[in-house]
């Protein structure tokens, strides 16, 4: 089979499937008792296992295999739900994707998973539950006598095909099952069975198959395979027409009662949670509402599905490429339309401007993605890292839907990885430290994300240890970032602020889990690149907050532009408080440094010209100056500018890899009349 | 140059500075332009003359005159910007006039002599003599190291 064409949907779906997994193997940890997490990872495990054995990559399919048989025990309750059995699951879920990102990297997916696969044998076959064993063997036997007593219908039905069938039999449609056998002497089997299909679906419903459809395909079964059929027809009606079909050689078609079924599955439920009971009587009821609870959560979100389409996202690069396109000519377009004073004309550029507004939106609501896609993966590594450190760690996500432009998604992963990991390392402590601390044993870290404006922030709080301001302001003396008399006039938050400065990590002790010496200055700079900025808000003995605020898109923004020596500057608009013309005479000096006095706030000044070392104009004559109030985070300056233009919406552009970093100024834009304006970073300006 | 062998000749667009004339190869070249506006960019060493709009994509732009440390003269209508791409930007050279497009023979390719004019010996990855022609043919990616961090002692 010709199988490039499926390999992107294929690593998508995988993707999708295996992170499932992974959040209801958390969820399981937390919920041992709940049946229904247990199915969901198989049926995506089952989904994997599929997939996997049509694309050919037989290690994928056999550790899932595996799996799958580990799952199945312990949704039959043939073996229970320990932490080390989620572990080794844990690892086949990792060494999966491993798996899986071999093959999008163009590798062949091939590992060795003979170890783990024997572990997992293993554990199916219940060593590591020995205690358990004979208390679910009898269940099992109990299991497996209720199954041989209806014979008739021999097919196993999960709870959404019993749904399906019940729904339907609501709506008059009869399920049954199908049994085809072929003659021995067959030759296109396939063939036969891709007939028999087509005769089934035109007179109902194919839902399920044994075996499955890609074995049938693959001829890969003997003569005999089952279909369930609901349809509206009767029994002779649809043998006869399957007979019709040549080389079959016996059909027999049985009706399916979904009460029966559910009755024999809720017998099987129940014989599975007696025991449970037996063991752990005061669980069982909180456990079982909350499944039901779940069960219906589960239920209504999938009937609200949306309609999508997977578009490739180098589609969207080109689209919001050509969009600022646009957005150029349309800046040039205004400025011809100002200068004709044609009513017509103004009329028409307003239009299309509002149009070509309500278009950027769209696009740019296409690219964002919710900030969960990267917050995903942290509860699993938050537990991992918890048991690698002998901590005791609870991680909260609160909101996971908060949308972000995916090029912010993309950069912001590895920032929050190595701020969760220090907050892990350095600010929670050891269970024994908490207790006598008089915490509870168990830290909380909580990453939150939400919108505010034309921002998103995200947090992270820690109940930890927070920032110890004597051991920060030694080591800073220590390395020389700061100077023994600033040391003492510094506010907490500075201090705090200290831990992010370059070369500075505070571990005593070098772990491999943070503290390689690269430390959170790294973050600090990818979330600056990123136009955000993040602060610290620490108590000692109480734990830290993190904050990050990030724009919620990188490349329109809008901006104010200004005047300086004939060039044209762009200011972005989120950093502006605002505009304002001063008198010259008002300007006072403190220490060398030219300040006004703005609203009550002494406001440091900055001229532009003399930072970027034009040619000063000197003051100008009429004894009035322009001034640009920026802030960064709490701090304000006013920057000196020739003249104010106006404020624009504009397309940053880089200013290419030759010029990789200029003193204040974070990149360029194309205006209306084709000339390049540079955008300044106020960012470098304030200290 | 070594990456060339297996072939006879390199094609090479020659150019001129202050009296002498370089060369560099066209694979690299993106295209030549007419001097256009440039605008300024703050504290950078004194040979990026600015950025222009090349089509839509923002190009830093180099006086080759500057970066080689000859003599400054007023721009006029024979000089060029010759927009070349290397791995991974691009940039316009400034030079005092584009003359041609010729076949060097790799054989007439010399190392070169131990003293070649004002021109840092660095920048150099050899010399050609063609008839009476001398040309110096470029390494462009030490003329083009990026600008790492901008700081006063590159002025």
């Amino acid at each position: 089979m010709e199988t490039n064409q499926y390999l992107e949907m294929f690593l998508d779906e995988s993707k999708e499937h295996l992170q499932s997994c992974n959040e209801h193997l958390l969820e399981l940890e937390n919920n041992p008792q709940d049946l229904a997490i247990v199915n969901e990872v198989f049926r995506s495990a089952h989904t994997l296992k599929g997939m996997s054995a049509t694309m050919g990559y037989e290690d994928i399919a056999d550790l899932t295999h595996k799996m799958e048989n580990v799952l199945d025990a312990i949704r039959n309750s043939k073996i229970e739900v320990t932490t080390e059995i989620l572990d080794v699951v844990f690892k086949a879920v990792d060494y999966l994707e491993e798996m899986v990102l071999d093959i999008e990297a163009g590798g062949t997916g091939k590992k060795d998973v003979s170890e783990l696969v024997s572990i997992l044998n293993r554990i199916e076959a219940g060593e590591h539950v020995a205690e358990a064993s004979s208390a679910a063997e009898t269940a099992a036997a109990v299991l497996e006598e209720a199954t041989d007593i209806p014979a008739a219908p021999a097919m196993d039905y999960d709870e959404f095909e019993l749904t399906v069938i019940g729904q339907s039999a609501e709506q008059g449609f009869t399920a049954y099952e199908v049994t085809v056998e072929l003659r021995e002497d067959c030759l296109l089997k396939a063939a036969r069975v891709f007939m028999v299909f087509e005769i089934l679906e035109k007179s109902g419903e194919v839902i399920k198959s044994i075996p499955n459809v890609e074995q049938l395909e693959n001829e890969d079964f003997d003569e005999k395979f089952t279909v369930v059929l609901l349809t509206k027809e009767d029994v002779g009606s649809i043998s006869a027409k399957v007979m019709k079909v040549s080389e079959v050689e016996h059909v027999q078609v049985l009706p399916i009662y979904v009460e029966s079924l559910k009755e024999e599955k809720r017998a099987k439920e129940e014989n599975a949670s007696k025991l449970i009971v037996e063991e752990a009587e005061t669980k069982q009821k909180p456990a079982k509402e909350e499944t039901a609870k779940q069960q219906s959560k589960r239920s209504t979100a999938a009937s609200h599905s949306n309609k999508t389409i997977r578009v490739n996202i180098d589609r969207l690069d080109v689209l919001m490429n050509l969009f600022e396109e646009l957005v150029i000519d349309r800046g040039r377009l205004q400025s011809i339309a100002t200068e004709l004073h044609n009513p017509d004309l103004n009329e028409t550029v307003e239009r299309m401007t509002r149009v070509s507004g309500d278009l950027q939106n769209i696009i740019l609501n296409m690219r964002m993605i919710p900030v969960e896609t990267v917050f995903n993966r942290f509860p699993k590594m938050v537990r991992q890292l918890a048991r690698d450190l002998d901590k005791k760690i609870k991680l909260e996500i609160i909101g996971a839907e908060t949308e972000l432009d995916r090029t912010v998604i993309d950069e912001i992963g590895d920032p929050l990885v190595h701020l969760i990991r220090n907050a892990l390392d350095h600010g929670v402590e050891s269970p024994a430290e908490r207790i006598a601390k008089g915490k509870p044993e168990e830290g909380t870290v909580t990453l939150r994300a939400y919108h505010s404006g034309n921002h998103v922030f995200i947090e992270l709080e820690d109940d930890g240890a927070g920032v110890n301001r004597e051991r920060v302001l030694a080591k800073a003396l220590e390395r020389g970032i700061i100077t023994e008399e600033s040391a003492a006039t510094m506010t907490d938050k500075q201090v705090a602020e200290l831990i992010l400065a370059s070369g500075f990590s505070t571990a005593e002790k070098i772990t491999d889990v943070s503290g390689r010496g690269v430390g959170l200055d790294v973050v600090k700079s990818t979330i600056e690149s990123l136009g955000g900025y993040i602060t610290i808000d620490s108590k000692e003995g109480q734990g830290s907050l993190f904050q990050v605020q990030l724009p919620l898109t990188l490349s329109i923004i809008s901006v104010m532009l200004v005047e300086l020596d004939k060039d044209i500057y762009a200011i972005p608009l989120s950093s502006i408080i605002e505009t304002a013309i001063i008198q010259t005479s008002d300007i006072m000096n403190a220490h060398n440094q030219k300040v006004i006095d703005f609203r009550g706030n002494i406001v440091p000044l900055v001229n532009l010209k003399d930072i970027f070392e034009m040619e000063d104009g000197d003051v100008r004559s009429d004894g009035f100056q322009s001034v640009v109030i920026v802030r960064k985070g709490e701090k304000l300056a006013g920057l000196v500018v020739d003249s104010f233009i106006g404020q624009q919406e504009i397309v940053l552009k880089s200013l290419g890899n030759y010029l990789q970093s200029v003193f204040a100024i974070s990149g360029a834009t194309i205006l209306g009349n084709g000339q390049v304006a540079l955008i300044v970073d106020c960012n470098a300006l304030i200290k | 140059m070594p990456e060339l062998v297996g072939q006879d000749t390199v094609k090479s667009i020659v150019f001129q500075l202050l009296d002498k004339e370089y060369a560099m190869e066209v694979d690299v070249v993106e295209g030549i332009e007419k001097l256009m506006s440039i605008t300024r960019v703050p504290k950078t060493p004194s040979y990026v003359k600015g950025v222009i709009n090349l089509r839509g994509v923002v190009t830093p732009i180099v006086d080759l005159r500057e970066r080689f440390g000859l003599e400054t003269k007023e721009m006029d209508d024979n000089n060029r910007i010759i927009i070349v791409s290397l791995q991974d930007f691009e940039v316009g050279l400034i030079v005092d006039a584009a003359n041609d497009v010729i076949d060097i023979p790799l054989r007439s390719i010399e190392p070169q002599p131990e003293v070649v004019g004002s021109v840092e010996s660095e920048f150099i990855s050899g010399v050609v003599k063609l008839d009476k022609r001398l040309l110096v043919m470029l390494n462009l990616d030490k003329v083009l190291q990026p600008l790492k961090r901008v700081s006063s002692d590159e002025y």
